[in-house]
């Protein structure tokens, strides 16, 4: 099986030197990327259906495509990689970024180029320091083989890279939050439309890419948007990484074939269950995805079947629920993150999340009411799309909604015997 | 007043900022770099080199968590207090913590040795329940390796 993303990342080693990445092929797709249009590599990525890899899963060809014609609007345009990654339960970009930063800037080169940017950030976040170290080797390695910097190999395409280390907060991984953090602003979203891709960072085109995608790039432009298609093994392209974590056995991350089920990951992949724990349910995509249930574990890991059994693949970490972890308590500590970073521009989510964690905290301590059941409910709606100035609110509201659904009978009991059944004391 | 020196490594980072105010965070870091926290008359010196208000400045500084307002101590602990690291034993680590340093969230050791802040998600769920202590990530952390792991930071 083919892992083109992890094939150089060793487990606890360091990463390739720049001639040893060079050696086992790496940049070579530079010079091809070159003898193409910019238009060509737009057109094989779109017939490559490389969906984003930061949650959302929009075409990334499509994404491209849509940038606005030079000439139509303010240049220069813009790349930003996102490397903001801070969803609970993700941590597979921190793999790429720390097993393979050369593969990171490759990627982002060809992806500039196909967009025609010149100037391209990296957004990562302050704890990842070991990913900017081992970046910022990459970026002068690059730069001294002029892979980086003016007329790249003879190419007339100029580029430079710079990394933003991010002071925190994890509304910054919202893409118009992160262009107001890049200008030097608080990092609150900005209202959509004008996208960012016709008007971002300083009003000009801006393109924002998660960080797994951009690794995809070159080797599309390097085997073609057929071979790409082909490494999945549902209806969707390439390979994943994948991460389960929580009361496995081997929690980890791992690259795989898109469509690989959710079985496949926790009992072939995390080893199953820890001795002694059984599984209640998942989370598939991080903290602001829909819980799922020992019934979906057939179900396919890409973003239409996850979305089909009502959540989403998000990130494609799945943390696990086991039976003696109180999904109350569980889903209190995720309001409690979203509670926390809800950066307070709109009233719903500033207002709404707080509510949400206080009537929560009630009922896990034995204070909660029926009613309080029918106000979370009610919650969920408020701070639902469309009421809310980003996704941030709906995505907090997603695992409450189906926690609220699934194990309605675990809150009843709270409420009833006037305790959380799974404290001993 | 700013040092020359921060002056200097703030005009560097002005180079590359499209406009002075887009340097705002690296600015702040310049200073926290050497002092530990942004005070007052920081943001006033900082924000009149970025042509700010110093509370447009403020308003910046006061919105990121990794930017101090207060005094920290020498080294900062971030517990990660997230869904993986909260259902694998982050509850009996922070009782253990708060015990050995006599502190809670966002205050500081007597001896000015530590400062104990929560943390969102570490992208360390392979790893929990971590922690991060400066910039070194431990995880997974048990009650038993606490002691071991305070005695390197001085």
């Amino acid at each position: 099986m083919e892992r083109p993303l992890t094939q150089h990342i060793r487990p606890h080693a360091e990463p390739l030197s720049l001639a040893e990445y060079e050696k086992a092929g790496g940049y070579r797709s530079l010079r091809k990327a070159f003898a193409l249009t910019p238009q060509d590599i737009v057109a094989m990525v779109t017939a490559s259906n490389l969906r984003g890899r930061g949650g959302a899963g929009f075409p990334t060809g499509m994404k491209w495509g849509l940038v606005p014609a030079v000439g139509s609007v303010p240049q220069p345009r813009y790349f930003i990689v996102n490397a903001d990654e801070m969803e609970p339960g993700a941590f597979k970009d921190r793999l790429l970024l720390e097993g393979d930063p050369n593969q990171i800037i490759e990627g982002i080169i060809v992806s500039a180029y196909a967009v025609q940017t010149e100037k391209a950030f990296i957004f990562l976040r302050r704890e990842y320091s070991l990913a900017g170290k081992r970046l910022n080797k990459a970026i002068a390695g690059a730069y001294e083989k002029n892979y980086l910097g003016p007329n790249i190999l003879g190419s007339g395409f100029n580029l430079d890279i710079r990394i933003h280390s991010s002071a925190g907060r994890y509304i910054c991984g919202e893409e118009t939050a992160l262009i107001n953090a890049l200008e030097g602003k608080r990092a609150v979203p900005r209202a959509k439309p004008p996208f960012p891709l016709a008007c971002g960072l300083w009003g000009r085109p801006t393109i924002v890419n998660n960080v797994e995608t951009v690794a995809n790039i070159h080797h599309i432009v390097n085997n073609g948007p057929e071979w790409f298609k082909a490494l999945g093994v549902g209806r969707e392209s390439g390979t994943k990484i994948y991460g389960v974590s929580g009361r496995v056995k081997s929690p980890g991350a791992w690259e795989l074939p898109m469509g690989t089920t959710i079985g496949e990951l926790i009992e072939d992949h995390g080893g199953g269950m820890q001795n002694g724990y059984a599984l209640r349910g998942m989370v598939p995509g991080g903290a602001s995805t829909d819980f799922l249930l020992p019934k979906h574990l057939a179900t396919p890991m890409d973003f239409d079947s996850v979305a089909k059994a009502g959540s989403r693949m998000g990130t494609g970490t799945v943390t696990v629920l086991d039976d003696r972890t109180c999904p109350v308590g569980f889903v209190h500590n995720i309001e409690l993150f979203f509670a926390r970073e809800s950066c307070g521009w709109c009233t719903p989510c500033r207002e709404g999340l707080p509510w949400i964690v206080k009537i929560l905290h009630a009922i896990e301590n034995g204070r909660g009411e029926q009613e309080d059941l029918s106000i979370l409910e009610q919650q969920c709606r408020f701070l639902g799309p469309g009421n809310t100035f980003c996704a941030f609110a709906p995505g907090a509201v997603e695992p409450l909604q189906s926690v609220l659904k699934y194990f309605r009978e675990d809150f009843e009991r709270h409420i009833r015997e006037k305790k959380c059944p799974w404290r001993t004391s | 007043m700013l040092t020359e020196e921060e002056i200097k490594e703030i005009t560097t980072e002005l180079v590359h900022a499209e406009r002075k105010e887009a340097a705002s965070i690296e600015a702040l870091m310049v200073v926290q770099k050497r002092r530990g926290w942004v005070s007052d008359e920081s943001i006033r010196d900082i924000a009149s080199l970025l042509d700010v208000t110093p509370d447009e400045l403020d308003g910046v500084a006061t919105f990121f968590n990794h930017i101090y307002r207060k005094p920290v101590g020498r080294h900062v602990i971030a517990l990660c207090d997230s869904m993986v690291c909260w259902s694998l034993g982050y509850d009996p680590l922070l009782d253990l913590l708060r015990k050995k340093l006599g502190v809670g969230f966002g205050e500081t050791t007597q001896d000015n040795r530590f400062t104990l802040l929560p943390a969102a998600c570490l992208g360390a769920c392979d790893r929990a329940p971590a922690m991060l202590v400066d910039e070194e990530l431990h995880g997974p952390v048990t009650p038993e390796m606490v002691d071991g792991i305070l005695q390197k930071y001085k």
